[in-house]
């Protein structure tokens, strides 16, 4: 008798192989359906708003009619928000992640603040807006004014960069520390002039993939209350703004089917500040990263 | 010359008093500065916690928890939280049915069947996918979907539950896909050529050796998606409506808790008023769910690194 009955097995195999090969298709179809989903978007997006991307539109004010509205307030208002946003969360986040990986003890209060950061990084942002309106709107007093937006949003980052600050300094090795050390250099010098340095392209890399988040970020805007139509631009942190994807949700609302594409045309110009930012993100990742 | 020896600029140096003073602060500095994170969740509890507590000064906790209906801008209103959730999850659900699938067989394709090359590709589109602001995913569910969904359905109202359900479920594919990618990476290649050793093939290696392997990390990216969904505001304010209902009919209007608090935001409800404060026990809610969500999230992907 046979160990193993080939005509069996040779019956089953032939069934097994085309399974096998018609899934590896429908697996790669699934993949290619992301793909599809942006092409469509970009695409529809570039039709409906590409004739609109004329001078005026960078150069005018928000108006209720379509054909003389524009994104100058939107757009520096932006500019103003990121950055007002940009130094507070960096140096909360930066601060936070040399302590949990430089000084902090091991020990339960250190694994409350690890388990606090990360649960903080899934609270819907909306809820981050009610934090902000409660907190630096009302209770401090600060109105809806690009500091108020600028406070929300950077505690909404800093998880994610605290995330990522905390990878790049983990990333450089303990013999480059100990060789720091061991020269005489105390741990503030050894920080600032060896880990800082050496893991500054990681650090990057993170801040701005998380200012890009916050640039498209609308739920906690609203929430707080900033003006989508505003025919001044800010001067100062405490002046009030309005900002692009605030104004992209204003216009989606309007029933004209013009707005529309302004619509479109303020989402390519926000689409493409985003894909500025994460350029340079990827060139410096890519650049600067050592390995060692 | 002068005679300094090594021992003694060592000393001078130690000496300073700048130089150690600079050491024994920044720790405390560093501290301060980390206890901002903490210090923001207690700013979250203690917000949402006395707000809502005043709103079930006005309104009573029963009527929040039992009624089925939302109507906070009618002269009688009625304040039934379930209508709002059923609105979520309506919302949630087809995003998750839509998302799943189509984010494990991307999963799988790029952790088991696709080359290097092929990764180095297609990982970056999916990283642009989560990085589109869910604003622009709004235009899009409105605008695009919507309108092909009437084309093909024509019952289907301006406002309804499939087209943002759908977009939702796209945006979170990339974070399904990403997540239970890196799960399955992470099965030792040795467990895959035991499988396929054996005489199986790629597929069954995949359904019956890696898949369950990687259980705990695909649900932990899958319940991570879920929270998302819940929380997703944008999407929904500008592509589900605003009129909350507790009915099943995923073909009609509805509005989710997020998409309440921007229709109260973007309005204007009085300070103090009822409606103000109900904000935030919706505020409340929405925070309950989300996290519980993250606490079974990461209860699977401990249990996960545990495994390996």
């Amino acid at each position: 008798m046979e160990l193993i009955n080939k005509n069996e097995i040779g019956k089953k195999l032939s069934g097994r192989l085309l399974l096998n090969k018609s899934m590896k298709y429908i697996f790669l179809l699934c993949t290619l359906v992301g793909l599809v989903v942006l092409a469509t978007l970009l695409i529809d997006t570039i039709i409906d708003g590409w004739s609109y991307l004329t001078t005026d539109f960078f150069t005018n004010f928000s108006s209720s009619r379509p054909e003389n509205a524009g994104i100058k307030g939107a757009l520096i208002g932006t500019l103003w928000l990121m950055a007002t946003t940009a130094p507070i969360a960096i140096i909360l986040s930066v601060g936070t992640a040399l302590y949990l990986e430089e000084y902090a003890p091991k020990n339960k209060i250190t694994d409350f603040i690890k388990i606090n950061i990360s649960n903080l990084a899934g609270v819907p942002s909306v809820v981050f807006g009610l934090l902000g309106l409660t907190l630096f709107v009302r209770m401090a007093g600060l109105g809806n004014s690009v500091l108020a937006a600028a406070l929300t949003m950077s505690l909404m980052i800093l998880p994610v960069i605290v995330v990522a600050s905390q990878e790049a300094i983990r990333s450089v090795p303990s013999s480059i520390r100990e060789a720091s050390i061991g020269m005489g250099a105390t741990k503030w010098q050894t920080i600032t002039r060896v880990i800082l340095p050496a893991s500054l392209p990681g650090i990057i890399t993170g801040i701005i993939l998380s200012l890009s988040r916050a640039i498209g970020e609308t739920a906690p805007l609203v929430v707080i209350g900033i003006p989508t139509i505003l025919l001044f631009t800010p001067t100062g942190v405490f002046d009030t703004f309005s900002a692009l994807p605030m104004q992209i949700f204003s216009w989606v609302k309007m029933p004209n089917p013009e707005f529309q594409s302004i619509t479109a045309a303020a989402i390519l110009v926000l689409l493409f500040i985003l894909f500025l930012m994460n350029s340079v993100a990827i060139y410096i990742r890519n650049k600067y990263s050592k390995r060692f | 010359m002068n005679d300094y020896n090594i021992r003694e600029m060592i000393d001078n140096k130690k000496g300073r008093r700048s130089t150690m003073f600079i050491e024994k602060m920044v720790p405390i500095i560093l501290l301060v500065i980390t206890s901002v994170s903490v210090l923001t969740t207690i700013g979250i509890l203690v917000t949402l916690l006395s707000e809502t507590v005043m709103f079930f000064t006005r309104v009573s906790p029963i009527e929040f928890l039992t009624s089925t209906e939302w109507s906070a801008f009618s002269s009688d209103p009625e304040w039934g939280i379930f209508a709002l959730i059923m609105g979520t999850l309506k919302i949630t659900v087809i995003a998750v049915a839509f998302a799943v699938p189509i984010g494990l067989g991307a999963a799988i394709y790029l952790s088991e069947y696709a080359s290097d090359r092929v990764r180095r590709i297609i990982k970056p589109i999916l990283e642009i996918l989560a990085g589109i602001p869910t604003v622009v995913y709004g235009f899009f569910a409105l605008t695009f979907v919507t309108p092909l969904i009437r084309g093909i359905w024509p019952e289907v109202n301006l406002f309804n539950a499939i087209s943002p359900g759908l977009v939702v479920g796209v945006m979170i594919i990339p974070m399904i896909a990403s997540l239970s990618e890196d799960a399955m990476s992470s099965v030792p290649n040795s467990m895959r050529e035991g499988a396929l050793g054996l005489g199986s093939t790629r597929l069954e290696t995949v359904f019956k050796v890696v898949l369950p392997a990687a259980v705990s990390g695909i649900m932990a990216s899958i319940v991570l998606a879920v929270s998302r969904a819940i929380g997703e505001t944008m999407i929904v304010s500008i592509a589900a409506g605003s009129t909350p209902n507790a009915s099943l009919n995923i073909m009609e209007s509805l509005q989710t808790m997020t998409g309440f608090i921007v229709q109260v935001a973007s309005g204007d409800a009085t300070y103090g008023s009822d409606v103000y404060f109900s904000l935030y026990a919706v505020g409340m809610t929405l925070f309950v769910f989300t996290l519980l969500m993250n606490v079974i999230a990461q209860w699977f992907s401990r249990k996960f690194r545990e495994e390996y």
